[in-house]
Protein backbone atom coordinates (compact mmCIF):
# COMPACT_ATOMS: atom_id res chain seq x y z
CA UNK A 1 0.00 0.00 0.00
CA UNK A 2 1.29 3.42 -0.91
CA UNK A 3 2.19 5.64 1.97
CA UNK A 4 2.01 9.39 1.75
CA UNK A 5 3.98 11.82 3.90
CA UNK A 6 1.72 14.30 5.66
CA UNK A 7 3.16 17.42 7.24
CA UNK A 8 0.90 19.38 9.53
CA UNK A 9 0.78 21.21 12.85
CA UNK A 10 -0.41 19.20 15.83
CA UNK A 11 -1.22 21.24 18.91
CA UNK A 12 1.21 23.94 17.85
CA UNK A 13 4.12 21.69 16.89
CA UNK A 14 5.20 20.84 13.38
CA UNK A 15 4.69 17.11 12.69
CA UNK A 16 5.31 14.78 9.79
CA UNK A 17 4.21 11.17 9.45
CA UNK A 18 3.29 8.66 6.81
CA UNK A 19 -0.36 8.01 6.18
CA UNK A 20 -1.63 4.85 4.52
CA UNK A 21 -3.58 5.30 1.35
CA UNK A 22 -7.13 6.22 2.31
CA UNK A 23 -6.36 6.26 6.04
CA UNK A 24 -8.69 8.43 8.05
CA UNK A 25 -7.44 11.18 10.32
CA UNK A 26 -8.49 9.39 13.51
CA UNK A 27 -6.45 6.28 12.72
CA UNK A 28 -3.59 8.41 11.51
CA UNK A 29 -3.48 10.44 14.71
CA UNK A 30 -3.82 7.44 17.01
CA UNK A 31 -1.66 4.86 15.23
CA UNK A 32 0.63 6.90 13.01
CA UNK A 33 1.31 9.90 15.23
CA UNK A 34 0.63 8.32 18.61
CA UNK A 35 -1.88 10.89 19.89
CA UNK A 36 -4.43 8.78 21.75
CA UNK A 37 -6.56 11.79 22.74
CA UNK A 38 -9.23 11.48 20.06
CA UNK A 39 -11.38 8.40 20.68
CA UNK A 40 -12.89 5.83 18.35
CA UNK A 41 -16.57 5.52 19.18
CA UNK A 42 -18.33 4.45 15.99
CA UNK A 43 -16.09 5.15 13.02
CA UNK A 44 -19.02 6.41 11.00
CA UNK A 45 -19.67 9.95 12.10
CA UNK A 46 -22.47 9.45 14.60
CA UNK A 47 -20.93 9.79 18.07
CA UNK A 48 -18.48 12.71 18.08
CA UNK A 49 -15.88 10.98 20.30
CA UNK A 50 -13.25 11.56 17.60
CA UNK A 51 -13.83 15.32 17.29
CA UNK A 52 -10.68 17.36 16.61
CA UNK A 53 -10.20 20.92 15.39
CA UNK A 54 -8.76 21.59 11.96
CA UNK A 55 -7.87 25.25 11.47
CA UNK A 56 -10.05 25.96 14.49
CA UNK A 57 -13.20 24.26 13.22
CA UNK A 58 -14.54 20.98 14.67
CA UNK A 59 -14.26 17.93 12.46
CA UNK A 60 -15.08 14.27 12.94
CA UNK A 61 -11.65 12.80 12.41
CA UNK A 62 -13.08 9.36 11.57
CA UNK A 63 -14.68 10.86 8.46
CA UNK A 64 -11.73 12.91 7.27
CA UNK A 65 -8.82 11.67 5.18
CA UNK A 66 -5.47 12.03 6.88
CA UNK A 67 -3.92 13.72 3.89
CA UNK A 68 -6.59 16.42 4.02
CA UNK A 69 -4.77 18.01 6.99
CA UNK A 70 -1.52 18.52 5.06
CA UNK A 71 -0.29 22.02 5.82
CA UNK A 72 -3.15 22.64 8.24
CA UNK A 73 -3.49 23.19 11.97
CA UNK A 74 -4.85 20.23 13.97
CA UNK A 75 -5.80 20.53 17.64
CA UNK A 76 -6.68 17.57 19.87
CA UNK A 77 -7.55 17.25 23.53
CA UNK A 78 -3.91 16.33 24.21
CA UNK A 79 -2.91 19.94 23.52
CA UNK A 80 -5.52 21.61 25.72
CA UNK A 81 -3.47 21.78 28.91
CA UNK A 82 -0.51 24.14 28.60
CA UNK A 83 2.61 23.99 30.78
CA UNK A 84 0.86 21.80 33.30
CA UNK A 85 -2.14 24.14 33.58
CA UNK A 86 -5.50 22.76 32.58
CA UNK A 87 -7.59 24.62 30.00
CA UNK A 88 -10.53 26.50 31.57
CA UNK A 89 -12.89 24.01 29.95
CA UNK A 90 -11.05 21.11 31.56
CA UNK A 91 -11.19 22.90 34.91
CA UNK A 92 -14.91 23.46 34.49
CA UNK A 93 -15.53 19.83 33.50
CA UNK A 94 -13.64 18.70 36.59
CA UNK A 95 -15.40 21.10 38.96
CA UNK A 96 -18.79 20.28 37.45
CA UNK A 97 -18.37 16.49 37.54
CA UNK A 98 -19.01 16.54 33.78
CA UNK A 99 -17.26 13.25 33.07
CA UNK A 100 -17.95 9.74 34.28
CA UNK A 101 -16.35 7.07 32.10
CA UNK A 102 -14.73 9.92 30.17
CA UNK A 103 -14.95 8.33 26.75
CA UNK A 104 -16.93 11.19 25.22
CA UNK A 105 -14.93 13.86 27.04
CA UNK A 106 -12.13 14.47 24.48
CA UNK A 107 -14.76 15.07 21.78
CA UNK A 108 -16.95 17.18 24.05
CA UNK A 109 -14.01 19.35 25.07
CA UNK A 110 -12.93 19.97 21.49
CA UNK A 111 -16.46 20.74 20.29
CA UNK A 112 -16.80 23.13 23.22
CA UNK A 113 -13.43 24.76 22.54
CA UNK A 114 -14.40 25.43 18.92
CA UNK A 115 -17.58 27.07 20.19
CA UNK A 116 -15.95 29.26 22.82
CA UNK A 117 -13.15 30.30 20.46
CA UNK A 118 -15.64 31.80 18.05
CA UNK A 119 -18.42 32.69 20.50
CA UNK A 120 -17.06 33.43 23.99
CA UNK A 121 -20.50 33.98 25.58
CA UNK A 122 -22.78 31.36 24.07
CA UNK A 123 -26.38 30.87 25.15
CA UNK A 124 -27.50 27.52 26.50
CA UNK A 125 -29.09 26.70 23.14
CA UNK A 126 -25.87 27.48 21.35
CA UNK A 127 -23.99 25.14 23.67
CA UNK A 128 -26.53 22.39 23.06
CA UNK A 129 -26.20 22.91 19.32
CA UNK A 130 -22.39 22.87 19.46
CA UNK A 131 -22.30 19.47 21.18
CA UNK A 132 -25.39 18.19 19.36
CA UNK A 133 -23.33 15.64 17.44
CA UNK A 134 -21.59 14.27 20.52
CA UNK A 135 -23.17 11.34 22.32
CA UNK A 136 -22.64 10.71 26.02
CA UNK A 137 -23.78 7.54 27.71
CA UNK A 138 -23.15 8.51 31.30
CA UNK A 139 -23.79 12.09 32.30
CA UNK A 140 -27.21 12.94 30.91
CA UNK A 141 -25.55 15.95 29.26
CA UNK A 142 -26.75 18.48 31.83
CA UNK A 143 -23.41 18.60 33.72
CA UNK A 144 -21.54 19.00 30.42
CA UNK A 145 -23.75 21.88 29.27
CA UNK A 146 -23.37 23.55 32.68
CA UNK A 147 -19.60 23.10 32.62
CA UNK A 148 -19.27 24.73 29.20
CA UNK A 149 -21.42 27.66 30.32
CA UNK A 150 -19.38 27.93 33.52
CA UNK A 151 -16.11 28.00 31.56
CA UNK A 152 -17.44 30.79 29.35
CA UNK A 153 -18.63 32.70 32.39
CA UNK A 154 -15.32 32.27 34.18
CA UNK A 155 -13.36 33.42 31.19
CA UNK A 156 -15.57 36.49 30.78
CA UNK A 157 -15.20 37.54 34.41
CA UNK A 158 -11.51 36.63 34.75
CA UNK B 1 -54.15 17.68 16.39
CA UNK B 2 -53.57 18.48 20.01
CA UNK B 3 -50.82 18.31 22.57
CA UNK B 4 -51.82 16.62 25.79
CA UNK B 5 -49.99 17.00 29.06
CA UNK B 6 -49.89 14.27 31.62
CA UNK B 7 -48.19 13.47 34.89
CA UNK B 8 -47.02 10.07 36.05
CA UNK B 9 -45.65 8.80 39.31
CA UNK B 10 -43.61 5.78 40.30
CA UNK B 11 -41.96 4.62 43.50
CA UNK B 12 -39.50 1.78 43.89
CA UNK B 13 -37.77 -0.31 46.50
CA UNK B 14 -34.44 -1.20 45.10
CA UNK B 15 -32.42 -4.19 46.38
CA UNK B 16 -28.67 -3.59 46.66
CA UNK B 17 -26.66 -6.52 45.35
CA UNK B 18 -28.02 -9.97 44.64
CA UNK B 19 -28.62 -13.34 46.22
CA UNK B 20 -26.24 -15.40 44.15
CA UNK B 21 -23.50 -17.47 45.76
CA UNK B 22 -23.43 -15.02 48.66
CA UNK B 23 -22.47 -12.17 46.30
CA UNK B 24 -18.97 -11.84 47.76
CA UNK B 25 -16.29 -9.27 47.11
CA UNK B 26 -12.76 -9.23 48.43
CA UNK B 27 -10.25 -6.49 49.07
CA UNK B 28 -6.55 -6.50 49.94
CA UNK B 29 -4.84 -3.52 51.52
CA UNK B 30 -1.13 -3.10 52.05
CA UNK B 31 1.36 -0.35 52.71
CA UNK B 32 4.20 0.44 50.37
CA UNK B 33 7.74 1.30 51.47
CA UNK B 34 7.00 5.02 51.18
CA UNK B 35 4.20 4.65 53.72
CA UNK B 36 1.32 4.96 51.30
CA UNK B 37 -1.38 2.35 50.88
CA UNK B 38 -2.57 0.29 47.95
CA UNK B 39 -6.04 -1.19 47.88
CA UNK B 40 -6.21 -4.07 45.43
CA UNK B 41 -9.65 -4.83 43.99
CA UNK B 42 -11.02 -6.65 40.99
CA UNK B 43 -14.09 -4.45 41.09
CA UNK B 44 -14.20 -2.25 38.04
CA UNK B 45 -14.80 1.48 37.90
CA UNK B 46 -16.96 2.20 34.85
CA UNK B 47 -17.11 5.88 35.66
CA UNK B 48 -19.55 5.42 38.54
CA UNK B 49 -16.90 6.39 41.09
CA UNK B 50 -15.93 3.04 42.59
CA UNK B 51 -12.28 4.03 42.85
CA UNK B 52 -13.04 7.36 44.51
CA UNK B 53 -15.44 5.91 47.04
CA UNK B 54 -13.33 2.89 48.02
CA UNK B 55 -10.36 5.25 48.34
CA UNK B 56 -12.31 7.43 50.77
CA UNK B 57 -13.46 4.37 52.70
CA UNK B 58 -9.93 2.97 52.96
CA UNK B 59 -8.44 6.32 54.04
CA UNK B 60 -11.14 6.88 56.64
CA UNK B 61 -10.68 3.39 58.11
CA UNK B 62 -6.89 3.42 58.03
CA UNK B 63 -6.83 6.92 59.49
CA UNK B 64 -4.56 8.30 56.79
CA UNK B 65 -5.01 11.15 54.28
CA UNK B 66 -6.98 10.21 51.17
CA UNK B 67 -3.95 11.25 49.08
CA UNK B 68 -2.00 8.40 50.67
CA UNK B 69 -4.30 5.73 49.28
CA UNK B 70 -4.16 4.31 45.80
CA UNK B 71 -6.88 1.98 44.56
CA UNK B 72 -5.69 -0.55 42.03
CA UNK B 73 -8.40 -2.26 40.01
CA UNK B 74 -6.05 -3.24 37.26
CA UNK B 75 -6.44 -6.95 36.75
CA UNK B 76 -9.25 -9.33 37.69
CA UNK B 77 -6.99 -12.30 36.89
CA UNK B 78 -4.51 -11.50 39.64
CA UNK B 79 -6.57 -9.32 41.99
CA UNK B 80 -8.74 -10.58 44.85
CA UNK B 81 -12.07 -11.94 43.69
CA UNK B 82 -15.10 -9.74 43.09
CA UNK B 83 -18.48 -10.70 41.62
CA UNK B 84 -18.41 -7.56 39.49
CA UNK B 85 -19.70 -4.05 38.95
CA UNK B 86 -23.45 -4.56 38.62
CA UNK B 87 -26.59 -4.87 40.72
CA UNK B 88 -25.65 -1.56 42.35
CA UNK B 89 -23.46 -3.61 44.66
CA UNK B 90 -20.12 -1.81 44.44
CA UNK B 91 -20.29 0.67 47.29
CA UNK B 92 -22.07 -1.72 49.62
CA UNK B 93 -20.25 -5.02 49.02
CA UNK B 94 -16.82 -3.77 48.06
CA UNK B 95 -16.95 -0.92 50.56
CA UNK B 96 -17.55 -3.39 53.39
CA UNK B 97 -14.70 -5.61 52.18
CA UNK B 98 -12.39 -2.59 52.08
CA UNK B 99 -13.32 -1.65 55.64
CA UNK B 100 -12.44 -5.14 56.89
CA UNK B 101 -9.13 -5.18 55.03
CA UNK B 102 -8.23 -1.64 56.12
CA UNK B 103 -9.03 -2.42 59.76
CA UNK B 104 -6.61 -5.35 59.74
CA UNK B 105 -3.90 -3.25 58.08
CA UNK B 106 -4.51 -0.40 60.50
CA UNK B 107 -4.07 -2.74 63.47
CA UNK B 108 -0.64 -3.82 62.20
CA UNK B 109 0.33 -0.21 61.51
CA UNK B 110 -0.58 0.72 65.09
CA UNK B 111 1.35 -2.26 66.49
CA UNK B 112 4.39 -1.19 64.50
CA UNK B 113 3.99 2.38 65.74
CA UNK B 114 3.56 1.14 69.31
CA UNK B 115 6.79 -0.80 69.11
CA UNK B 116 8.67 2.26 67.86
CA UNK B 117 7.14 4.56 70.49
CA UNK B 118 7.41 1.93 73.22
CA UNK B 119 3.77 2.33 74.17
CA UNK B 120 0.67 0.16 74.04
CA UNK B 121 -1.01 -0.02 70.62
CA UNK B 122 -4.38 0.38 72.34
CA UNK B 123 -3.38 3.89 73.41
CA UNK B 124 -2.66 5.09 69.89
CA UNK B 125 -4.87 7.17 67.63
CA UNK B 126 -4.49 8.46 64.08
CA UNK B 127 -5.13 12.09 63.17
CA UNK B 128 -6.10 11.40 59.55
CA UNK B 129 -3.31 13.69 58.41
CA UNK B 130 -0.45 11.21 58.40
CA UNK B 131 0.41 11.03 62.07
CA UNK B 132 -0.11 8.51 64.89
CA UNK B 133 0.10 9.67 68.49
CA UNK B 134 -0.63 8.59 72.03
CA UNK B 135 -4.16 9.53 73.00
CA UNK B 136 -3.99 12.79 74.95
CA UNK B 137 -0.27 13.24 74.24
CA UNK B 138 0.07 14.56 70.69
CA UNK B 139 3.81 14.99 71.03
CA UNK B 140 4.36 11.25 71.50
CA UNK B 141 3.95 10.76 67.79
CA UNK B 142 5.23 8.98 64.73
CA UNK B 143 4.22 9.49 61.13
CA UNK B 144 2.26 6.76 59.41
CA UNK B 145 5.09 6.63 56.91
CA UNK B 146 7.70 6.05 59.62
CA UNK B 147 5.54 3.40 61.26
CA UNK B 148 5.06 1.54 57.97
CA UNK B 149 8.74 1.81 57.17
CA UNK B 150 9.71 0.50 60.61
CA UNK B 151 7.38 -2.46 60.06
CA UNK B 152 8.91 -3.10 56.68
CA UNK B 153 12.59 -2.53 57.35
CA UNK B 154 13.12 -3.21 61.06
CA UNK B 155 10.31 -5.28 62.48
CA UNK B 156 9.66 -7.60 59.54
CA UNK B 157 5.90 -7.15 59.55
CA UNK B 158 3.57 -6.69 56.63
CA UNK B 159 1.23 -3.77 57.16
CA UNK B 160 -1.56 -5.45 55.29
CA UNK B 161 -5.10 -6.66 55.61
CA UNK B 162 -7.64 -8.94 53.96
CA UNK B 163 -11.31 -8.27 53.67
CA UNK B 164 -14.33 -10.04 52.30
CA UNK B 165 -18.00 -9.22 52.43
CA UNK B 166 -20.53 -11.95 51.94
CA UNK B 167 -24.19 -12.31 52.68
CA UNK B 168 -24.91 -16.02 53.12
CA UNK B 169 -27.07 -17.39 50.34
CA UNK B 170 -30.74 -17.39 51.29
CA UNK B 171 -32.63 -20.52 50.25
CA UNK B 172 -36.35 -20.50 49.61
CA UNK B 173 -38.39 -22.01 52.45
CA UNK B 174 -40.19 -24.94 50.75
CA UNK B 175 -43.29 -24.53 52.93
CA UNK B 176 -43.82 -20.79 52.91
CA UNK B 177 -41.84 -19.71 49.84
CA UNK B 178 -40.13 -17.17 52.05
CA UNK B 179 -36.56 -16.06 51.59
CA UNK B 180 -34.33 -13.14 52.51
CA UNK B 181 -32.49 -12.43 49.33
CA UNK B 182 -31.46 -8.91 50.19
CA UNK B 183 -30.23 -7.17 53.32
CA UNK B 184 -30.36 -3.62 52.10
CA UNK B 185 -32.86 -1.62 50.07
CA UNK B 186 -32.59 1.82 48.55
CA UNK B 187 -35.70 3.74 47.56
CA UNK B 188 -36.82 6.25 45.02
CA UNK B 189 -39.90 8.17 43.93
CA UNK B 190 -40.31 10.05 40.70
CA UNK B 191 -42.85 12.40 39.19
CA UNK B 192 -42.61 12.99 35.44
CA UNK B 193 -44.48 15.42 33.26
CA UNK B 194 -44.88 14.62 29.55
CA UNK B 195 -46.46 16.11 26.48
CA UNK B 196 -48.02 13.73 23.96
CA UNK B 197 -48.84 14.73 20.40
CA UNK B 198 -51.99 12.85 19.41
CA UNK B 199 -51.27 13.28 15.70
CA UNK B 200 -47.68 11.99 15.63
CA UNK B 201 -47.70 9.90 18.81
CA UNK B 202 -44.52 11.62 19.97
CA UNK B 203 -43.85 11.86 23.67
CA UNK B 204 -41.69 14.60 25.12
CA UNK B 205 -40.57 14.53 28.74
CA UNK B 206 -40.88 18.08 30.06
CA UNK B 207 -39.86 17.81 33.66
CA UNK B 208 -38.72 15.26 36.23
CA UNK B 209 -38.91 15.55 39.99
CA UNK B 210 -37.41 12.88 42.15
CA UNK B 211 -36.41 11.83 45.61
CA UNK B 212 -33.74 9.18 46.03
CA UNK B 213 -32.92 7.54 49.34
CA UNK B 214 -29.37 6.23 49.04
CA UNK B 215 -28.22 5.48 52.56
CA UNK B 216 -25.38 7.84 53.38
CA UNK B 217 -24.12 9.68 50.31
CA UNK B 218 -20.44 8.83 50.78
CA UNK B 219 -19.47 11.24 48.04
CA UNK B 220 -22.40 13.61 47.50
CA UNK B 221 -21.18 15.02 44.18
CA UNK B 222 -20.68 11.54 42.74
CA UNK B 223 -24.13 10.54 43.94
CA UNK B 224 -25.69 13.56 42.28
CA UNK B 225 -23.75 12.89 39.11
CA UNK B 226 -24.97 9.31 39.00
CA UNK B 227 -28.56 10.31 39.65
CA UNK B 228 -28.59 12.92 36.88
CA UNK B 229 -26.95 10.64 34.33
CA UNK B 230 -28.81 7.50 35.37
CA UNK B 231 -32.24 9.12 35.32
CA UNK B 232 -31.59 10.40 31.85
CA UNK B 233 -30.63 6.86 30.86
CA UNK B 234 -33.98 5.71 32.25
CA UNK B 235 -35.78 8.36 30.25
CA UNK B 236 -33.88 7.25 27.19
CA UNK B 237 -34.92 3.64 27.74
CA UNK B 238 -38.50 4.74 28.27
CA UNK B 239 -38.74 6.71 25.06
CA UNK B 240 -36.08 5.61 22.63
CA UNK B 241 -33.59 2.88 23.31
CA UNK B 242 -34.03 -0.78 22.53
CA UNK B 243 -31.87 -3.54 21.15
CA UNK B 244 -35.01 -5.25 19.84
CA UNK B 245 -35.95 -4.63 16.24
CA UNK B 246 -38.96 -2.37 15.82
CA UNK B 247 -40.28 -4.81 13.23
CA UNK B 248 -40.28 -8.50 13.81
CA UNK B 249 -37.17 -9.49 11.96
CA UNK B 250 -33.74 -9.65 13.59
CA UNK B 251 -32.25 -8.15 10.46
CA UNK B 252 -33.99 -4.89 11.31
CA UNK B 253 -32.35 -4.68 14.71
CA UNK B 254 -30.10 -1.74 15.45
CA UNK B 255 -26.43 -2.23 14.66
CA UNK B 256 -25.05 1.29 15.04
CA UNK B 257 -25.84 4.72 16.43
CA UNK B 258 -27.85 5.58 13.34
CA UNK B 259 -30.41 2.89 14.12
CA UNK B 260 -29.98 2.57 17.89
CA UNK B 261 -31.73 5.70 19.04
CA UNK B 262 -30.06 7.66 21.79
CA UNK B 263 -31.16 11.16 22.65
CA UNK B 264 -28.66 13.97 22.39
CA UNK B 265 -28.09 17.03 24.56
CA UNK B 266 -31.12 18.76 23.02
CA UNK B 267 -33.51 16.09 24.29
CA UNK B 268 -32.96 16.28 28.03
CA UNK B 269 -35.52 17.55 30.50
CA UNK B 270 -34.89 19.49 33.70
CA UNK B 271 -34.55 17.14 36.66
CA UNK B 272 -35.04 18.30 40.23
CA UNK B 273 -33.51 15.88 42.70
CA UNK B 274 -33.76 15.49 46.44
CA UNK B 275 -31.30 13.11 48.03
CA UNK B 276 -32.45 11.57 51.28
CA UNK B 277 -29.84 10.02 53.50
CA UNK B 278 -30.84 7.25 55.88
CA UNK B 279 -27.66 5.37 56.69
CA UNK B 280 -27.92 1.61 56.13
CA UNK B 281 -27.05 -0.42 59.26
CA UNK B 282 -24.99 -2.90 57.25
CA UNK B 283 -23.59 -0.42 54.72
CA UNK B 284 -20.04 0.95 54.73
CA UNK B 285 -20.40 4.18 56.76
CA UNK B 286 -24.11 3.77 56.03
CA UNK B 287 -23.77 3.80 52.25
CA UNK B 288 -26.07 1.83 49.96
CA UNK B 289 -25.47 2.69 46.32
CA UNK B 290 -27.57 4.61 43.83
CA UNK B 291 -26.49 2.51 40.82
CA UNK B 292 -29.21 1.17 38.60
CA UNK B 293 -31.90 2.64 40.80
CA UNK B 294 -31.23 6.03 39.18
CA UNK B 295 -32.82 4.80 35.98
CA UNK B 296 -35.55 2.49 37.22
CA UNK B 297 -38.39 4.77 38.38
CA UNK B 298 -38.34 6.85 35.21
CA UNK B 299 -39.72 4.08 33.01
CA UNK B 300 -42.96 3.36 34.87
CA UNK B 301 -43.40 7.07 35.62
CA UNK B 302 -43.24 7.92 31.90
CA UNK B 303 -45.72 5.14 31.06
CA UNK B 304 -48.08 6.41 33.74
CA UNK B 305 -47.72 9.96 32.46
CA UNK B 306 -48.59 8.87 28.91
CA UNK B 307 -51.69 7.14 30.31
CA UNK B 308 -52.57 10.30 32.17
CA UNK B 309 -52.11 12.40 29.02
CA UNK B 310 -53.95 10.36 26.38
CA UNK B 311 -55.41 7.31 28.13
CA UNK B 312 -53.12 4.83 26.42
CA UNK B 313 -51.64 2.10 28.59
CA UNK B 314 -48.24 1.12 27.14
CA UNK B 315 -46.99 -2.19 28.53
CA UNK B 316 -43.98 -2.76 26.31
CA UNK B 317 -40.96 -0.48 26.19
CA UNK B 318 -39.90 1.77 24.67
CA UNK B 319 -42.88 4.08 24.34
CA UNK B 320 -42.64 4.61 20.58
CA UNK B 321 -44.86 7.02 18.61
CA UNK B 322 -46.28 4.00 16.80
CA UNK B 323 -47.45 2.32 20.03
CA UNK B 324 -48.99 5.57 21.24
CA UNK B 325 -50.82 6.15 17.96
CA UNK B 326 -52.12 2.57 17.79
CA UNK B 327 -53.37 2.94 21.35
CA UNK B 328 -55.08 6.25 20.59
CA UNK B 329 -56.72 4.73 17.52
CA UNK B 330 -57.90 1.66 19.45
CA UNK B 331 -59.51 3.98 21.99
CA UNK B 332 -61.21 6.00 19.26
CA UNK B 333 -59.16 9.10 20.06
CA UNK B 334 -57.08 10.61 22.81
CA UNK B 335 -58.71 10.25 26.21
CA UNK B 336 -56.93 12.56 28.59
CA UNK B 337 -57.63 11.29 32.09
CA UNK B 338 -58.28 14.82 33.26
CA UNK B 339 -61.41 14.75 31.09
CA UNK B 340 -62.58 11.25 32.04
S1 LIG C 1 -15.76 7.84 15.94
FE1 LIG C 1 -16.03 9.58 14.68
S2 LIG C 1 -18.06 10.15 15.05
FE2 LIG C 1 -17.88 8.30 16.17
S1 LIG D 1 -18.83 10.35 30.36
FE1 LIG D 1 -19.16 8.34 29.64
S2 LIG D 1 -19.80 8.70 27.60
FE2 LIG D 1 -19.73 10.69 28.42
Amino acid sequence: MAKKPVTFTLNGAERAAFADDGENLLQFLRRGVGDLGPKYGCGQGSCGACTVLVDGAPHLSCLMLAEAVAGRRVETVSGLARDGALHPLQEAFMDGFAAQCGYCTPGMLMAAKALLDRNPRPSRDEVVEAIGGNLCRCTGYAPIIEAILAAAERRATA
Amino acid sequence: MALHRGRGFAAINYPIGMNLGGDPSQALVHSNPEGKFTVALSSIDLGQGMKSVTRQIAAETLGVPVEDVYVDTADSDTGPHCMGSFASRGTHRVGNAVIEAAQEARAVMLEAAAEELEVDAGDLVTDGRGSIHVKGAPSRAITTMAACQAAQFRQGRTVSGRGIFLIPLSEVDPDTGEMTPVSCFAHAAMLVEVEVDDETGEVRVLDMQSAYEVGRALNPRLVEQQLVGGAWMGMSHAAWETTEPRYPDRAHGPVDFNSYLMPGPGDIAPHHISVLERPAPDGPFGGKGPGEMCANPVLPAVCNAVYDAVGVRIDELPVTPEKVLRGIRANGGARPRGRL
